[in-house]
């Protein structure tokens, strides 16, 4: 298989979606060694470009980048500072002024990471775009998964939170529903996006039923904000209603994993027991996203299998 | 005495009920003669045979961004585009910087447009001060200085009692209020229709409840103190069903629809396109096939452009940031053409009347018929003959159209003002 962007999920097949993920248990097993690097991206530039505050997946982005041996660079872009209108156009200019190979653009407006994919000769990778898709974070989840579960097909995962609002959950029920999970939704009826259940998802708005017996609880974080335009109540009623306890996680299956993408709202949306606790993989997360995101660098920068294993 | 004589057209002039081929003789700036066979040995004679005749299009609906964002738009561009699409008379909308929200500015438009000299661009007076929706304009002044209507198109008036008391004001002027149909509270940051592709897209949706229960409560306040409302830019299902309501129930109403609405609808945004960010936005299939039921039945009375010239660091930018908004003029009648009249929605007939006289009977202009002794403006086209939109092909300063590239049926060939041709396709 040959990338030339990674921008969503939606675009991307079931069996590339394995093979990414396979690929990743490769280089998992590198970053585990003493010496966590392999020289497949050598020569090779990748640029971290960040229009939103985040530093989990830039580091990751970028130590996925260096263990692949590729040159990367943080291209940091003040976006207070930028006229409105000239961003992207400038954006572009800049990058094929510098050569760069492989751009990771991380924009708080849904669609940038497309409309620059068709307008540079560099390829893309979408490190989250607005509410559209966080299409490494769902592979990261998915990978999770399948390392603890030993599969996806068949498994029953429930997505609770801020749907509406969440790149995250969007990238999930498209690669889920593809390697064949039944994909549940939970969350207040004001985050719930229209129609979302036509993407294969069962809704709920009870957490009590979104839950029961799922192998899987990814909990979304709440935005604190969202409160002030009265898509909830108050905080104390979101955390009632919709925080992951201890009492709540028993209602699914006993071996529920529980996934967070961070960061957490610890005592909101999940518990500090179960965020703790022993079937929480939110650390795991961390260290397989590295390993994820070095599978579609080396997809995408072309890879040569062959040298991976050369010291 | 100058004159022309347009032999062996097809002559559809809605407003007499004409629809067969017959020569038009005008003479100055006036229709003379209408009837079968006529010689006049003084006339330039104009051979369209196989072609249509129609009165000059009239949009009551487009933005021409003078003053303030001529780098858009400007009345004398904005002419050349309505005169490409066969359009001899516009009303333009007053939310330019300054706003068209007094008589200074009225005279302004009129003043600009005489320059020009190409077709009539008739000014549309504000609602209220600053279109700000706080205190009513001098309406009385816009009027007795040739405002034809009122608006704050691109706002919608949100205080009910400004409403009231416009629409009861404006009835000593028997002039409209357009209004734009948006409950900014529901809309909110919305930048497409609220639905799956909003869902899909991740972007932020605008419900149709937002439109809808302006409508309502407008028909409700026009129909209580008997004034005339015109619904600008109609797009959802709702909408029209209210509106059909209101009509029965013998409210003064009218609406409006765009070529885009009757065209294009929301899941063409799947590519994050800009060219198909407008507002309202585009709806569902089912709102077009709405909305082409109500064309025929007559519940929509007008076809207007909304004409909205954006300038590429307007529209080359992020979704959300991107204005909203596409040009219209050009692609107006081919719109019609190819998607109401070739599909069998419309007949000739009726597609021309509602961008020729019913727009007209609205405002209480003389225009919009090839009635004897009108004005002799008059359009020509070609409805068989195969166009293509291009960059090029567009009048205006701007090139915002999600029609680049499409071909369509549909040609205008000839067009006539006061009975001078401002227009001949090569």
């Amino acid at each position: 298989m040959a990338f030339k962007h990674l921008i969503g999920l939606q675009d991307v097949s079931k069996e590339d979606i394995e093979e990414i993920l396979d690929l990743a248990v490769s280089f998992k097993d590198v970053i585990l060694r003493p010496i966590k690097k392999v020289p497949s991206l050598k020569g090779k530039t990748v640029v971290n470009m960040f229009f939103e505050p985040s530093t989990r997946t830039r580091t990751s982005f970028e130590l996925a980048a260096k263990r692949l041996s590729a040159d990367a660079v943080n291209l940091a872009i003040s976006t207070s500072s930028v006229v409105k209108g000239e961003t992207l156009l400038d954006t572009v200019k800049t990058i094929e002024a510098m050569q760069i190979d492989i751009v990771i653009i991380r924009h708080s407006v849904s669609g940038v990471p497309l409309y620059l994919s068709q307008r540079i000769k560099s390829s893309v990778i979408n490190a989250g775009d607005g509410m559209h898709e966080h299409p490494t974070q769902a592979l990261l989840d998915m990978f999770t998964i399948r390392e603890k579960k030993g599969k996806i097909s068949g498994l029953k995962v429930a997505i609770v939170g801020d749907i509406l609002h969440s790149r995250v959950a969007r990238s999930n029920i498209w690669g889920l529903t593809k390697l064949g999970a039944k994909v549940r939704v939970v969350g207040p009826s004001t985050l719930i996006p229209k129609d979302i259940e036509k993407l294969g998802v069962d809704v709920y708005t009870d957490v009590e039923k979104g839950i029961k017996d799922v192998d899987v609880i990814n909990i979304l974080r709440i935005q604190l904000e969202r409160q002030k335009k009265n898509l909830f109540p108050t905080i104390r009623e979101y955390a009632m209603l919709f925080g992951i306890n201890t009492e709540k996680l028993k209602l699914a299956k006993p071996d529920c994993l529980v996934l967070h993408p961070g960061p957490m709202n610890r005592g909101i949306e999940i518990s500090p027991n179960v965020a703790d606790g022993e079937q929480s993989v939110i650390e795991e997360q961390v260290t397989n996203g590295v390993a994820v995101r070095m599978a579609v660098l080396y997809l995408i920068g072309g890879g040569k299998k062959d040298e991976e294993n050369t010291d | 005495m100058k004159k022309i004589l347009i032999k062996n057209g097809i002559v559809v002039d809605p407003a007499n009920n004409i629809e067969e081929k017959l020569d038009i003789l005008i003479s100055d700036e006036k229709i003379e003669k209408v009837s079968k066979n006529i010689n006049d040995k003084d006339a330039k004679i104009i051979d369209v045979s196989g072609k249509v005749v129609m009165p000059g299009f009239i949009d009551m609906h487009v933005h021409f961004r003078e003053p303030g964002f001529e780098y858009k738009e400007t009345i004398e561009s904005g002419s050349r585009a309505a005169v490409k699409g066969g359009f001899t008379t516009v009303c333009c909308m007053p939310n330019t910087i300054p706003p068209i929200d007094n008589q200074a500015m009225v005279e302004f438009i009129n003043l600009k447009s005489k320059q020009v000299g190409l077709i009539d661009v008739l000014p549309i007076g504000t609602i209220t001060k600053e279109r700000k929706g706080e205190e009513l304009a001098p309406i009385g002044e816009l009027f007795k200085a040739g405002a034809v209507a009122i608006s704050d198109d691109g706002n919608c008036v949100l205080n009910s009692e400004i409403v009231r008391r416009a629409l009861e004001y404006c009835k000593m002027f028997n002039i409209p209020i357009i209004e734009h149909c948006e409950d900014k509270n529901l809309s909110g940051e919305g930048v497409m229709n609220e639905g799956y592709y909003s869902t899909l897209l991740g972007l932020k949706g605008i419900p149709k409840a937002a439109e809808e229960t302006i409508v309502a409560r407008d028909i409700l306040i026009a129909g209580e103190v008997a004034s005339k409302l015109h619904i600008a830019h109609i797009s959802t299902q709702g909408s029209i069903e209210i509106l059909a309501w209101a009509k029965k129930q013998g409210v003064n109403v009218t609406a409006e629809v765009t070529p885009h609405h009757f065209t294009l609808d929301e899941s063409m945004l799947t590519g994050y396109d800009t060219n198909y960010k407008m507002n309202p936005p585009l709806r569902t299939k089912d709102d077009i096939k709405a909305i082409k039921k109500a064309l025929k039945n007559d519940i929509i009375d007008v076809i207007a452009t909304d004409h909205a010239p954006h300038a590429e660091l307007d529209k080359d930018v992020e979704f959300n940031n991107a204005a909203f908004g596409i040009i219209g003029l050009e692609t107006a009648f081919p719109l019609i053409i190819t998607e109401l009249v070739m599909q069998n929605v419309l007949t000739l007939s009726q597609a021309i009347s509602k961008i020729t006289i019913n727009p007209a009977k609205i405002l209480n202009l003389k225009k919009g018929t090839l009635s004897v002794g009108s004005d002799a403006d008059i359009t020509v086209a070609d409805i068989n003959k195969e166009i293509e939109i291009t960059e090029e092909f567009f009048g205006s300063r701007s090139s915002n159209s999600p029609f680049i590239g499409k071909k369509m049926k549909g040609a205008i060939e000839v067009v006539i003002k006061k009975g001078k041709i401002i227009y001949e396709d090569k």
